[in-house]
């Protein structure tokens, strides 16, 4: 594990990283974008194999009065009875110059309804993130620092608790709480009623979203941090440092949680999913006028188009969350192989 | 050199503070294997008892509708107040749950023979149908799988059918992965050798073999997945894409309260919550005291 190479930082090593990094950028290319086409013609048998008929749907209970022409020429002009390859190729040649057809639901192209929506959703996500991460590397700390102590045992039970209760649950609490009882906080959309949206309406407006989606996705981290701390605690350097005489906070926070942290960085993009998945439960309980409340409305409404690129763009952001955080780890850590 | 640390601390400097508890070695987990152990059992072992006989005790009361006992708050009575159309919370909370554990069990065990199947091929089989199932594997993960479980209610249309495929369609990875490692291992250990050397055909060693040796691993990540999957199905519920309304699940429950929360009616919300958290909170503690016994050196923890 140890650098074979007696000068790590020399100009060499370098660019023999950077070359090495390059590498793992082109290979996860090579993987995701036959993997993204996957899915999208995934999506599209699936939506063959549904029961769910889109020309009906458009029709409605208007189908029993309209002209048997009239429904089959809207079933020839959307082409939904053409082999699924054929219809796929017609959405691929499409979707490649960023046009992913029209949402039936929303009666909007997809890509104006994910332009829309997507700075919002990034946003709650950014902020939530930042939050959870900040919460899991200091209670993290503090609970490793004095294991067994009052503080540990309450951060790792909160966090077992807050691990068990689902994010929409704690969000209704906090709804309930902060925006019904005390009236502290707007309880969903992007600003109030009839006023503009300005920063200040959007930072109280983003606040109870942001503070339950940062809450449920903290006690992973909490005790991810914890965990690796405890582990680095136990190591030889840190013993060496204690016996240097190193003060305490300096043996803690500089010796040993910079090392702990590292395998954190590759996890780091591991929780994408999660978020992605909570978001969607956020952002339904707060009314954020996200993509995720794009997505539930595209599924009960059966909107293909909308839910393939959707379903495309989570794929992608998961995708290169996981390449982001493994090139990270490996410009962080010299030691690391490269061979993702 | 010892004698020199024996003494140091009869002068200790300010800035030297000895490292007195256990953090040389591994650390001890916090609570004793045993309370949680019982403490979880116990919880079980009640819930299962009401979700068992309450039904039939009671029989349908929780559906009768009684307008004159509507929005009422906790009090003598009613502990977790009612509902708006006057029905005890806690009793549907019961039936609720009573739901939500046979999803999910049903739900586990599905995604645990899927799971399984994909594994052992994988892992028996190996070269290119491992590469080929592993890649599969890799694309189903990257996928966020309440988004994917989404995607199959909404091609299946909301129903008990398709939350149970729901769940099992996004389920399956961690099985598949524990049996593909676990028959990967146990390929090259001699018992196997010698049922080749037998004579044994490979569906043969797969069936007595190497199935026998993975089922404890297997009947754990079972156990393990019952509360994802029922975390899966109150999900999709709440958010309107699971269970039909009928059916009285915790995350319908929790559907419907949302409406009463914005006028004031917090406990519709609060017990069927906190019935979830207790039940995730004892299986998980019971799976968990299996896990550190199973693979004593992995550590215990909720992970998802």
């Amino acid at each position: 594990m140890i650098a074979v190479d007696p000068t790590p930082g020399s100009a060499a090593v370098r660019r023999g990283r950077g070359r090495a990094i390059g590498l793992l950028v082109a290979r996860r290319f090579a993987f995701g974008v036959p993997l993204l086409l996957v899915v999208s013609l995934g999506m599209f048998v699936l939506a063959k194999a549904s029961p769910f008929d889109p020309v009906q749907r458009y029709f409605g209970a208007r189908i029993i009065g309209a002209s048997a022409e009239r429904v089959s020429q809207i079933r020839e002009n959307w082409g939904v009875d053409a082999p699924v390859l054929t219809q796929y190729g017609a959405w691929l040649a499409h979707a490649v110059t960023g046009d992913f057809g029209d949402s039936h639901s929303l009666q909007q192209p997809v890509s104006q309804v994910i332009g829309e929506r997507l700075g919002w959703s990034v946003l709650l996500l950014a902020v939530a993130f930042a939050c959870a991460l900040l919460l899991g590397v200091v209670l993290g700390t503090a609970a490793a620092w004095r294991q067994g102590g009052w503080l540990d045992r309450a951060v790792t039970g909160a966090s077992y608790v807050l691990e068990a209760a689902p994010v929409f649950w704690l969000g209704l609490g906090a709804l309930y709480v902060f925006a019904v009882a005390l009236q502290w906080l707007p309880g969903g959309g992007l600003a109030d009623p009839g006023a503009g949206l300005s920063a200040g309406q959007l930072v109280r407006h983003l606040i109870l979203p942001a503070t339950v989606l940062a809450v449920s996705q903290a006690p992973w981290f909490v005790l991810f941090v914890r965990q690796t701390l405890l582990e680095a605690l136990t190591e030889d350097y840190v013993l060496g440092a204690r016996s240097r005489g190193l003060p305490e906070r300096r043996v803690v926070v500089g010796h040993a949680l910079r090392t702990a942290l590292l395998p954190f960085l590759t996890l780091l993009g591991a929780r994408v999913p999660e978020l992605i998945t909570g978001a969607l439960l956020v952002e339904t309980v707060f009314s954020w006028p996200g993509i995720a409340k794009a997505t539930v409305d595209a599924a009960l409404n059966v909107d293909f188009s909308l839910l393939a690129a959707l379903t495309l763009l989570a794929t992608a952001a998961v995708l290169a969350g996981n390449l982001l955080a493994d090139a990270l780890y490996a410009l962080a850590d010299p030691r690391v192989a490269l061979d993702g | 050199m010892a004698e020199l640390i024996l003494t140091a601390p009869a002068d200790p400097s300010p800035r030297w503070r000895p490292a007195t508890r256990s953090r040389i070695g591994t650390a001890a987990p916090p609570r004793s294997p045993r309370l949680r152990l019982i403490s979880s059992a116990l919880i079980l072992g009640v819930l299962g008892v009401a979700v068992l006989l309450v039904p039939p005790v009671v029989g349908l009361d929780q559906q009768v509708v009684d307008l004159a006992v509507a929005n009422q708050p906790p009090g003598p009575g009613h502990w977790f107040g009612t509902d708006e159309l006057g029905r005890d919370v806690l009793l549907r909370c019961v039936y609720g749950l009573r739901v939500s554990l046979a999803v999910g069990l049903v739900a586990a065990l599905v995604s645990t023979v899927l799971g399984t199947a994909v594994g052992a091929i994988a892992g028996a089989t190996g070269g290119w149908t491992d590469r080929v199932l592993m890649r599969v594997l890799d694309a189903v993960a990257s996928v966020p799988h309440l988004l994917l479980g989404i995607i199959i209610v909404a091609v299946l249309r909301p129903s008990l059918t398709a939350v149970v495929i729901s769940i099992a369609a996004t389920h399956w990875l961690s099985s598949a992965r524990i049996v593909r490692s676990e028959v990967l291992s146990l390929r090259t250990r001699p018992f196997i050798d010698a049922a080749i050397v037998g004579g044994s055909s490979r569906s043969r060693i797969v069936a007595r073999h190497l199935l026998p040796n993975v089922a404890p691993q297997v009947l754990l990540a079972t156990t393990l997945m019952v509360p994802h999957a029922i975390w899966h199905e109150t999900a999709l519920s709440f958010l309107g894409l699971g269970l039909p309304p009928h059916l009285a699940s915790i995350g319908n429950m929790l559907n419907d309260a949302q409406r009463s929360l914005l006028i004031g009616g917090w406990w519709m919300s609060l017990a069927p919550g906190l019935v979830l958290v207790i039940t995730t909170l004892a299986v998980a503690g019971l799976g968990g005291v299996w896990r550190d016994r199973l693979n004593p050196r992995r550590r215990s923890e909720l992970s998802w």
